[in-house]
């Protein structure tokens, strides 16, 4: 949180197209140690495709992304995909995920440890899944396989944890459990966090600062400074109003026509 | 039906045994059943392609079945996957038949290939057997890890610089092999039920892929000399009874399965 460290992410200016279609332009922010980021725009907006640039997936068309001012990312990033699909008799048990995400791209077979085993039971614990550690995962709701696959991105002791929509398979209380959870674990361990989500509200008590894409331009910042009328007008080329209503903010985008779209 | 006569029969049903049982561990994790079904296909084509020729069947059934494997991994990477092995698959079967209809006196020696055979191993053919028995286990246990991680949770392994394609052909030249090495007992066609049956039953008994292994080894093993003595004492073809073996184990594992899984009546 200090203001000197170097930021764990820094994208300046990066640009995508694909066959000739722009996807990003020009999206600029930086996630300093132990921020809580939000990710936020619709279906489309290209979240997903940020997010695997970040990864390496996906070479940018222009800019540059820089991991602890430094060009690696090994190593530096524990990531959740947005779909996972565990069979119902997918032989492995959560414990057994888990474990992959500490050595999963080590040769061989692993061999019994006990400090293997004491740092898995650790990270099943501090995602409170201990309850299920020798359940199979095919069997668990979504919200405990959710905890689970948190466990095996936190396992390798990243610096930033990428999650790609972890809110939207899940029903409204376990969604709000995985956010607690992710802010706790964020400020115990001082891992920053850049979740995807197209809805900002159940991250609202916990982001420090927020990403909003449409139509692959962004804006970042605050979320009082991003979340206002004037901002996301300017953003998405067209009248957006922004209410407040009992803590929560809803987004309401006008017709087209209300203002000039600049492409 | 242990005379000298057998014994290497019943050596090389256990290592192909061991190899199915280990290797379809990950053929029914990757849901890659459909790709075991037409490496055969392959073999088969390879087989026919040599006998015609005057060559080895062997050796025309290990470079069919490796080419068939890797280009049809390779080629489903853009399309559909399924569309793609499917097409392979008839192509190489058609052009199996066509190669035995043009030079049919070995057809006997080519259905022994296919669907197995009591007698097939002679000395000088379990070495080979047993090189690649070795091949095929070393290469699964020294990329386990990476290769379980690829198959469970492929994006994970993405981001982790591991190359799910990469894998894919290095999984797929196993499975060819693997195929290759269990003609001479089993068949190749017969073999793909020895791949998917044992591991598939024994992955609804353990949910530890560390147990689960084993156990589809070693009912992999029990299946293949289950199979050796019934064929032994009724004079039926081998394959019939690995396959009946196979698919009743399967069974079995399901009913487990469902009444393992089931929530306890009381708490």
């Amino acid at each position: 949180m200090s203001g000197s460290a170097a930021p764990v992410l820094e994208v300046n200016g990066v640009g995508v197209s694909l066959a000739g279609r722009r996807i990003l332009h020009d999206v600029r922010f930086r996630i300093e140690p132990g921020e809580f980021v939000g990710l936020i725009g619709s279906n489309g907006a290209g979240k997903t495709t940020l997010l695997r640039l970040i990864l390496g997936l996906q070479a940018p068309t222009e800019g540059t992304v820089v991991f602890d001012g430094a060009n690696l990312r090994h190593g530096v990033i524990g990531y959740l995909p947005q779909k996972v699909a565990l069979d119902a008799d997918l032989p492995l048990r959560a414990r057994d995920v888990v474990a992959l995400g500490l050595d999963g791209q080590r040769l061989g077979i692993p061999l019994p440890s006990k400090r293997r085993r004491a740092l898995v039971d650790e990270l099943l614990a501090a995602v409170g899944a201990s309850e299920f550690a020798d359940t199979r995962v095919g069997q668990l709701s979504g919200g405990q396989q959710q905890r689970v696959l948190i466990a095996h991105a936190l396992i390798s002791r990243p610096r930033l944890l990428l999650l790609d929509e972890p809110l939207a398979n899940l029903d409204i209380r376990s969604a709000q459990e995985i956010v607690e959870l992710l802010a706790r674990v964020s400020r115990e361990r001082g891992i920053a966090v850049l979740l995807s989500a197209h809805d900002l509200n159940p991250l609202l008590p916990v982001m420090d600062r927020i990403v909003y894409l449409a139509d692959g331009h962004a804006v970042a910042g605050t979320t009082d400074e991003v979340v206002q009328s004037a901002v996301l007008t300017k953003l998405y080329g067209r009248q957006v109003d922004v209410l407040r209503v009992k803590g929560r903010v809803l987004v309401v985008a006008g017709d087209e026509h209300d203002h000039g779209h600049d492409e | 039906m242990f005379s000298s006569f057998l014994i290497n029969t019943w050596i090389t049903a256990s290592i192909v045994a061991v190899v199915a049982g280990l290797v379809g561990f990950f053929v029914v994790l990757r849901g890659s059943s459909f790709l075991a079904h037409a490496v055969p296909h392959g073999a088969f084509a390879g087989a026919a392609g040599a006998t015609l020729l005057g060559l080895d069947p062997i050796l025309g059934m290990g470079v069919f079945a490796v080419g068939g494997a890797v280009g049809v991994v390779t080629l489903g990477r853009r399309g559909r996957n399924d569309v793609v092995i499917a097409l392979a698959l008839v192509l190489m079967l058609a052009s199996g038949a066509l190669f035995l209809s043009l030079g049919n006196q070995y057809s006997a020696e080519v259905f022994s290939l296919l669907f197995g055979q009591l007698l097939g191993v002679s000395s000088s053919s379990l070495v080979p057997i047993v090189v690649l028995g070795i091949v095929c286990v070393l290469a699964v246990l020294v990329a386990y890890r990476p290769l379980l991680l690829a198959s469970v949770l492929p994006d994970q392994a993405a981001a982790r610089g591991i190359s799910t394609f990469g894998m894919s052909v290095f999984f797929a030249v196993i499975v060819a092999l693997a195929t290759t090495l269990s003609v001479p007992v089993v068949g190749a066609l017969l073999m793909f039920s020895l791949l998917v049956g044992p591991p598939a039953a024994a992955r609804l008994f353990s949910p530890d892929p560390l147990r689960a292994i084993p156990l589809s080894i070693g009912f992999a093993l029990v299946v293949v000399w289950f199979s050796i003595a019934a064929a032994y004492l009724s004079s039926l073809p081998v394959g019939f009874f690995v396959t009946l073996g196979s698919a009743l184990l399967y069974a079995a594992g399901r009913g487990w399965f469902a009444i393992s899984t089931r929530r306890p009546v009381a708490a």
